[in-house]
């Protein structure tokens, strides 16, 4: 991606929209890149209007409250059952989440 | 014919839950009936609305007859004894599924119940069903649903709006008292401007969003949707408060907003801001919030004239900042633990599992927010957009402050437009427009409702049309007082039109 903050208002390309796809662990046909491209760069032409708001000195607010870490008390309670935490899993053997080979042959 | 849940004014609008709960603890009704009146509706009109996905019937009758053997044997009712409340399903419940209107969650079920539920289960509400959405509450018109689109009770051909879209259609369709929805950036309040009902974003901590399926987590509140601004109090009272569970939950007490909603306040000062009176809204919908201001100087308030000149870039502020959390939360689905997974073909790799889960269990809405989130965390613009946005935010939050240094609460319209028909906003950018007078009120964590206010007449039917009250954080008692205050002067105007149902 390139690193220059200034080319956001440059036109999306589809091999952005096909690396973001990548990132976000999205499988897009690639039939519908283009259509993905031209929705999400009207988008972000809209949000380009955020560059003209006057923003010297003031500092990012990521919520609402800025409040501090609050904690919890510390006593155990109970969690999820086995049974609750697995009755929707798509595929389970045993106890346990069944997942395909993390690994390919001959790693 | 007239059913206990509705009242004899000669339209057959359902009063409200207030109403029906009294009538059940005064003896005047039973629990029983008023559940099986709002069944009977929901059976005779869900078919063609769509507001449910799933209800509970049998449960919600055998809760409702608990309640009646309660009341004859003169044991004290819970403020929401017996009434039967709808619940949107991106909140959770252990009853029937939770969904969020997804293929990617179409059989999930919750092992547990969401705070918000549990408060009202403890307060005597009946859970009746669960209602359609926006999938994962991305939308402003109830079309984007895996089990099909909402329709507007009052013209069927119209959306209810969104994402709240079914909650908002039961209460307008008289199929349940009360309902519960979730409000990012308007969810609440939008669809309860089209289907003519109060619907209530209370500040952003008051109530526990545990339970709540994550979309933008600093945004996101459950809140009330009913018929009335009384209710909208009562219900927030049984919900609000500390959860141990949600560290962002406000460590304040609940509301007790109930015992004062009726109070007028005197020397009321109401702001309106100029960029809210837009020539780019309806006709109709700027001419029922001057008809507002006019019943609120008849009532002694001072009109003032405030300014929010950042008004017009919430939209992208929000479209930065609710992508970007949404892409996070939205992380969690992968098909492994819970949630749709993939069929994979023999030598496909554990990425191609992720993806293809992902891809198949989300709409394009819910993708498209996934990219941009992604894009704009990404390395090289972080600084250009999430940065940025949360400058705005501020900035946002600062330009309330200083107006609520000016006037008690700010009134305005909820949304541009009346309901539109379905298609009418198929560009993304359109629908998102939508939001453009609600997604502040959540940028700044403060507090917003929408209450009836008129009507505009389209094709020869009547649409209704919210008017929206603000107040800074955690003023939900003068928000609440201010637009209860509102909804009686407004009565003759209000309730010359009913839905259809």
């Amino acid at each position: 991606m390139p690193d220059n903050p200034h080319s956001k208002t440059a036109a999306l390309t589809t091999a952005q929209v096909t690396h973001v796809a990548k990132l976000a662990r999205l499988e897009v046909a690639p039939g519908r890149i283009e259509e993905y491209r031209t929705q999400l760069a009207a988008v972000l032409g809209h949000i380009a209007q955020l560059d003209a708001v006057d923003l010297a000195g003031v500092e990012p607010m990521a919520h609402p409250f800025e409040s501090h870490n609050r904690l919890a008390a510390d006593i155990p309670v109970e969690g999820l059952s086995i049974e609750a935490v697995l009755m929707n899993a798509p595929a389970v053997e045993g106890r346990f989440l069944a997942v395909p080979k993390v690994l390919a042959e001959g790693d | 014919m007239t059913s206990p849940a509705h009242n004899t004014s000669g339209h057959n609008t359902p009063s409200d839950m207030t109403a029906l709960r009294d009538a059940v603890a005064t003896g005047t009704t039973t629990a029983e009936s008023i559940c099986a009146g709002m069944l009977a509706v929901t059976a005779e009109r869900n078919t063609e609305i769509n507001a449910f996905h799933e209800v509970f019937a049998e449960h919600a009758l055998e809760a409702a007859r608990r309640v009646d053997s309660d009341a004859r044997a003169g044991r004290p009712l819970p403020p929401l004894a017996g009434m039967p409340i709808a619940i949107k399903d991106n909140v959770a419940t252990t009853l029937g599924r939770t969904t969020c209107s997804s293929r990617m969650l179409e059989n999930y079920r919750s092992p547990f119940d969401a705070t918000a539920v549990e408060r009202l289960a403890h307060a005597g509400a009946v859970v009746m069903g669960k209602t359609n959405m926006d999938e994962f509450a991305m939308g402003s018109s109830g079309e984007h649903c895996k089990w099909g689109p909402v329709r507007n009770p009052w013209d069927s051909s119209r959306v209810p709006g969104g994402s709240s879209a079914g909650s908002a259609a039961a209460v307008a369709g008289g199929m349940c008292a009360a309902a519960i929805g979730s409000d990012t950036g308007g969810s609440i309040r939008q669809p309860a401007s089209f289907c003519g009902i109060v619907g209530l974003k209370p500040t952003y901590g008051r109530i526990s969003r545990w339970g709540l399926v994550a979309f933008g987590s600093s945004l996101d509140q459950i809140g009330p949707m009913t018929r009335s601004v009384r209710d909208a109090a009562l219900m927030l009272d049984v919900m609000s408060g500390i959860d141990e569970r949600d560290s962002t939950t406000a460590d304040r007490p609940p509301t007790e907003l109930a015992k004062t909603v009726e109070r007028p306040i005197e020397g009321l000062r109401v702001g309106i801001p100029r960029q809210y009176m837009s020539d780019a809204n309806d006709s109709e919908v700027n001419a029922a919030v001057n008809a507002a201001a006019d019943a609120y100087r008849a009532l002694g308030a001072t009109i003032v004239s405030v300014e929010l000149p950042l008004t017009d870039v919430g939209i992208s502020t929000y479209y930065v900042i609710a992508p970007a959390e949404a892409s996070s939360n939205l992380a969690r689905y992968d098909g492994i633990r819970y949630g749709h997974r993939a069929q994979l073909q023999p030598g496909e790799d554990l990425f191609t599992l992720y993806a293809r889960s992902r891809s198949e269990g989300f709409g394009p809405e819910v993708q498209r927010r996934i990219m941009l989130g992604t894009y704009m965390l990404s390395s090289g613009y972080y600084d250009a957009y999430y940065k940025r946005a949360l400058q705005v935010r501020r900035r946002i939050k600062q330009e309330f402050d200083q107006a609520f240094s000016a006037c008690d609460v700010l009134l305005g319209p909820t949304a541009p437009t009346p309901a539109f028909g379905f298609g009418a906003n198929s560009d993304p950018l359109a629908m998102y427009l939508c939001d453009v007078y609600t997604v502040n009120t959540n940028i700044a964590g403060i507090c917003g409702v929408s209450i009836p206010a008129g009507f505009a007449e389209r094709n020869g039917k009547h649409l209704p049309i919210g008017v929206q009250l603000q107040a800074n954080a955690f003023e939900e008692d003068r928000l609440l007082r201010a637009a209860r205050m509102l909804e009686r002067a407004l009565t003759a105007t209000t309730s010359a039109h009913a839905p259809r149902v």
